[in-house]
């Protein structure tokens, strides 16, 4: 809930944060977006092994009979959900903020959303079970996370302005398959290094 | 000892450098410092692969010089991105007319500034020496997938730095004095790297032993 209420609000302060003027709110609407989804996914992943420690629950996951593998993949599907009722409300207000019309390219936002996604919440999983017991939490994990954030958050704020100029998502191929690479190559690698984290 | 000596080669170098290669015609003394930004900055990416190369080894076989080693590198690594970070908008200024550029080099550089930098500062928030190993590796190992990936996203983002001037597909572009000078400060830097790993990594075991029998101790 608590995201979703910080999403909202950096939408509003960009279209404050700007000189109406000179920049128009279209130009600003994809980096806006990119950066709202980025930082609400942070304060949502802070918050994913939090609630397991708060109860000894993640000393009961660790006691079931399931791999490593699956707690990681159960998390990471938990934080994927999390992350995408954020940006199925996130959308709407955007359009509405910065007054956008979207008719027709929704689709490709929402596959452009899912594909720049799910690389960094990979990673942050991973990174969430780490920070979590470490000193400061809170600030440990965007230090170590925002870099991974970079080459999805180019890429997306690319592609959506191709979009938003009304061009078809097939110009943007080159950009969509290294995020694609990027999912594959984290996730991939992500799974496989979760069981350090969690061993005792 | 292999520090020391590497130190004092790199001086020499800086000195033929200076003295014995031939000015640049269109920039002038400014290309200089290309001798100490060039060799810098190999040797930090080096450095960051070793630190991606052991972390991985270390989650595989567990050995802790392993996890030794990779923190030695992060730290010498980081000193000398913080090189190619200060020499780089030095040269830039007289020469693009600006300090900095969001450039594929440049900001892939940048970010194995805060790569590292974020590596070191988990280090120092876990006090377990071999939880911090593990934990450590897991973003090593990360840290190192996500350079490549970095490096293309802002390649096509847009890049105006100097195209590569030894390893480019016609074959070196540089004159024959000055790419010697340049090897020649690839290598020695390459050098004083690994003495100043070997060195911090000499620490790292010492603080260990101490660790360790203060644990016994008390």
């Amino acid at each position: 809930m608590a995201a979703l209420v910080l999403s909202a609000l950096i939408l509003v302060i960009f279209n404050f944060a700007r000189d109406p003027t000179v920049i128009r709110a279209q130009d600003l609407a994809p980096s806006a977006l990119w950066v709202t989804i980025t930082f609400a996914a942070t304060t949502a992943l802070n918050r994913a092994f939090a609630v397991e420690l708060d109860h000894g629950a993640l000393d009961g996951l660790l006691l079931a009979p399931v791999g490593r593998e699956a707690i990681y993949l159960g998390k990471l599907l938990g934080n994927l959900v999390f992350t995408g009722i954020v940006q199925l409300i996130t959308i709407p207000l955007f359009v509405l903020f910065f007054n956008l019309d979207l008719h027709g390219t929704l689709p490709a936002i929402l596959l452009l959303a899912f594909l720049a996604t799910v690389g960094f919440t990979a990673v942050g999983t991973v990174f969430s079970a780490l920070t979590v017991r470490v000193q400061f939490a809170e600030l440990m994990l965007p230090v170590l996370l925002l870099p991974f954030m970079v080459p999805p958050l180019i890429g997306a704020a690319q592609v959506t302005s191709k979009l938003l100029a009304g061009r078809p998502l097939a110009d943007s191929a080159g950009w969509l398959q290294i995020l694609a690479t990027y999912d594959i190559v984290f996730l991939t690698l992500s799974v496989l290094v979760f069981p350090a984290v969690l061993d005792e | 000892m292999l520090t020391v000596l590497a130190l004092l080669a790199l001086a020499a170098h800086y000195v033929r450098a200076i003295e014995y290669t031939p000015i640049e015609a269109t920039q002038g003394l400014a290309q200089k410092i290309f001798y100490v930004h060039v060799p810098a900055a190999w040797s930090a990416f080096l450095a960051y692969g070793i630190v991606g190369v052991c972390s991985a080894l270390f989650l595989w076989l567990g050995d802790r010089r392993l996890d030794l080693f990779a923190e030695a590198s992060a730290e010498v690594g980081t000193v000398l991105t913080l090189i190619v970070l200060t020499t780089g908008p030095l040269w830039g200024k007289p020469i693009w007319g600006t300090w900095w550029q969001w450039e594929v080099r440049l900001t892939s550089t940048l970010f194995l500034f805060f790569l590292m930098v974020g590596y070191l500062t988990l280090r120092r928030s876990i006090f377990d020496p071999l939880v911090r190993a593990r934990y450590s590796a897991v973003v090593g190992i990360l840290g190192a997938m996500l350079v490549p990936f970095i490096h293309l996203s802002v390649y096509m983002f847009r890049t105006i730095h100097p195209k590569p001037v030894i390893l480019n597909p016609e074959g070196p572009t540089l004159p024959g004095s000055m790419l010697s000078t340049l090897l020649e400060g690839v290598a020695i830097m390459t050098v004083a790297y690994l003495g100043l790993v070997m060195l911090r990594y000499g620490i790292g075991r010492l603080q260990e032993e101490k660790e360790a029998r203060h644990a016994a101790a008390s």
